[in-house]
């Protein structure tokens, strides 16, 4: 079979290119890194902090002992007038004084931090913070209300939205944000690897255009099987690119893991959630965990996998062709602008809606935009993580695939008599025109 | 026998008539050339033969059959605009063309080194097209035209881009082939090569045919009967150079004789570059 001789050409001359082996093992790298660096560096973050000493200088005296020292912030608590104080920052005896005005008819809300060097905003958040509560604390009981009351009375909501199935067994409990940026996360993706892999299709063909190759290839294969050829190798380029990258960047993860006390990369959630909830006053931080993993439980990986690939395929294949066409059409890659714009808005309008898609995965919007096939490789994904319906995923990827054996066959007509023009600035009406030839 | 019979080919693109009842027959292990101005439809008769263009109405027969996909085997294309993919490496790229014309890879790989090694460039083999110059990469084309032995070459310009010695390498090669059994179909604006090469040739001008025949013929047909005479005339002095037109050579020669000593008598033939130059010039006004 010839067309399997082209899609060889075509997978070993980009495959072994060395900007695509770079990229296929530095990606990894940098999305292992991505993993792992957040989690270090929220753990490490205090280590980076230089150590500080504050200067307290409380006119109000109602803080006196409520900031508390750590690993790098002392705060000494100084009778100095401002000035003096001031003026020990300049010496350096500290890095910074902090200012709270004594006002006899409110309780101060005011602070002013003088230094010279910026200080860190974990360390102003952190004043911040206390001196809300003392406040809030004195107003409580200036009111005649115990604080504990206040205290016991302050609840955490969780509204667990679970969705139900024709099985009464089946339940799935839904995490709205998680799934949410997951969609979004599929839909980029998938929006970036039609785009790329459908240019350098593009650009195959002009190369062949440009470098008079084509005439000869033509005279031993017919123009449609060098089309495929071209369009099925690149699909496997991409094919094994996503391979490695997913094989590879699971080997960094799991040696990386082992390598790094366990603990401290899998507690980083927590960590992480700490912190968030603390500023909310809400410590039970193990629910909300829990929540989450039952969240990424009830995902189906599996599927969303399947539908992942269906849709690039799909979708890169139906892209590819057009591209494919325009590249036939024109002599070199800057008339291509005329073509390509009209073609790429088909691709971004399901970007542009995505996170209305994402919102309200059910609606009418996204139920269309997740059926026309132009659109549907990338509104899907969007979709997928909340789950959709079987009949409309496999409704969506039958149009797909319908599609693009409509178009490929178009795009080989206007193919087969593009790449024998030159010197032709060509228009839509004359495309229309060959594929009536 | 006639290779290749091209049978009352027509084709028409929108409103242009590209090519008009178009017959030629080209004779086993002969050289044809195919002669005319740009635009003529050389080109477009050329890709019928290759099955890249089908034509409108008309018949191409290969041996005496009608052709079918399966002959691109058979045929040997070297087109006037080529390329070879430039980041590619020269070797890998000919077995790579070899094998779209249906050689196995072993069998394409040493017959390539063959070649390679006759002209010279054996040792480019792992290097990339971009680093050849120009007139190897035509080397590399001719060779990946005529590597699967086909039994119909068609050549489009061959020595355009040739240096004068590599043009004469490739005319010795092209009638080496004629001479192992190859027909050759032969496009060129190259006038003086068409006399050295071709046994026939046709001449299309707009489409239509205006002229077909041995290149002996033809020039029989537009000879205007001039003669260049040399002669010593008998009262003494110089060799005298004459062009005289006569109907008849004998009585030229009687009255030369009478004048003085012939040196030398030449039937002036025109060259088919005038013969070329003066019919096209004339169909078209």
């Amino acid at each position: 079979m010839k067309i399997g001789i082209i899609i060889q050409r075509e997978y070993l001359t980009r495959v072994k290119k060395r900007s695509f082996i770079l990229i296929t093992f530095l990606a990894p790298i940098f999305f292992a890194a991505l993993m792992f660096l957040p989690a270090l560096l929220m753990l490490n973050s205090e280590k980076f902090d230089t150590k500080k000493t504050i200067a307290v200088c409380d006119e109000s005296t109602l803080f006196v002992g409520k900031f508390k020292d750590t690993d790098v912030n002392t705060f000494m608590y100084v009778d100095n007038d401002i000035a003096t104080a001031k003026n020990l920052v300049r010496e350096g005896v500290y890095d910074g004084v902090l200012y709270i005005p004594g006002t006899s008819l409110t309780l101060p809300v005011n602070a002013e931090i003088y230094s010279m060097n910026q200080i860190p905003m974990t360390l102003s958040d952190y004043i911040n913070t206390t001196m809300k509560k003392v406040i809030e604390h004195q107003k409580l009981l200036a009111s005649g209300i115990d604080p504990e009351i206040v205290k016991a009375a302050n609840t955490t909501i969780h509204v667990q939205s679970i969705r139900m199935s024709e099985d009464e067994n089946v339940e799935k409990k839904s995490f709205g944000e998680f799934e949410f940026l997951l969609g979004i996360a599929l839909a980029m993706v998938i929006y970036f690897v039609i785009f790329i892999f459908g240019s350098q299709v593009m650009r195959g063909v002009i190369e062949e255009k440009t470098n008079r190759i084509i005439e000869v290839i033509i005279s031993s294969v017919k123009p449609f099987e060098l089309m495929m050829g071209k369009i099925i190798g690149i699909a496997l380029v991409g094919l094994t690119q996503f391979l490695l990258w997913g094989v590879l960047t699971m080997g960094i993860y799991v040696a990386v893991a082992q390598f790094l006390p366990t603990q401290e990369v899998f507690s980083t959630g927590t960590v992480m959630t700490e912190q968030i909830t603390e500023t909310v006053q809400n410590t039970d931080t193990q629910e909300v965990l829990t929540k989450v993993f039952d969240v990424i439980h009830s995902i189906n990986f599996k599927a969303i996998l399947w539908c992942f690939l269906f849709y690039f395929i799909g979708g890169y294949f139906l892209y590819s062709a057009m591209f494919a066409a325009v590249g036939s059409a024109v002599d070199n890659e800057t008339d291509t602008q005329q073509f390509v714009t009209p073609i790429s808005m088909l691709l971004i309008i399901p970007m542009v809606c995505s996170t209305i898609i994402a919102n309200a995965p059910d609606s009418s919007l996204s139920l269309w935009l997740s059926m026309i096939p132009f659109t549907s490789p990338v509104a899907m994904m969007l979709r997928i993580p909340f789950g959709v319906p079987i009949w409309q995923v496999v409704t969506s990827v039958a149009l797909l695939f319908v599609t693009f054996i409509i178009f490929t066959w178009l795009a080989g007509k206007v193919y087969r008599t593009g790449i024998l023009m030159y010197g032709k600035k060509v228009s839509w009406k004359e495309i229309i025109k060959w594929i009536k030839y | 026998m006639n290779y290749l019979e091209i049978n009352n080919v027509s084709k028409t693109y929108g409103t242009k008539k590209v090519l008009n009842d178009i017959s030629i027959k080209v004779p086993q292990q002969s050289i044809y050339g195919l002669l005319g101005p740009n635009g003529a439809g050389k080109t477009t008769l050329i890709r019928i033969l290759n099955q890249i263009t089908m034509p409108d109405s008309g018949q191409v027969l290969l041996n005496g059959n009608p052709l079918k996909p399966s002959d691109i085997a058979n045929i040997g294309y070297l087109p006037e605009e080529r390329g070879l993919y430039k980041k590619m490496k020269v070797g890998e790229q000919a077995v790579y063309l070899a094998q779209l014309k249906g050689m196995d890879r072993k069998d394409a790989e040493k017959k390539l080194r063959q070649w390679f090694v006759k002209f010279d460039i054996a040792s480019w083999w792992d290097k990339k097209v971009e680093e050849l110059s120009k007139g190897m990469q035509q080397k590399v084309q001719f060779i990946v035209t005529v590597i699967h032995e086909p039994k119909l070459l068609i050549f489009d310009e061959p020595f355009s881009g040739f240096d004068p010695i590599n043009v004469n390498l490739l005319k010795k090669e092209i009638l080496e082939l004629r001479d192992k059994g190859a027909t050759i179909l032969f496009s060129t604006h190259n006038m003086a090569s068409v006399e050295e090469l071709c046994d026939n040739i046709m001449l299309i001008n707009k489409g239509e045919k205006i002229l077909e025949g041995s290149v002996y013929d033809i020039k029989q047909q537009y000879k205007n009967h001039s003669y260049d005479v040399v002669y010593k005339p008998f009262e003494g002095g110089e060799e005298t150079h004459q062009t005289v037109n006569s109907t008849n050579p004998n009585d030229l020669i009687r009255e030369i004789i009478e004048k003085g000593e012939i040196v030398s008598f030449n039937e002036i033939l025109p060259s088919i570059n005038d013969i070329f130059i003066n019919l096209v010039s004339s169909s078209n006004k």
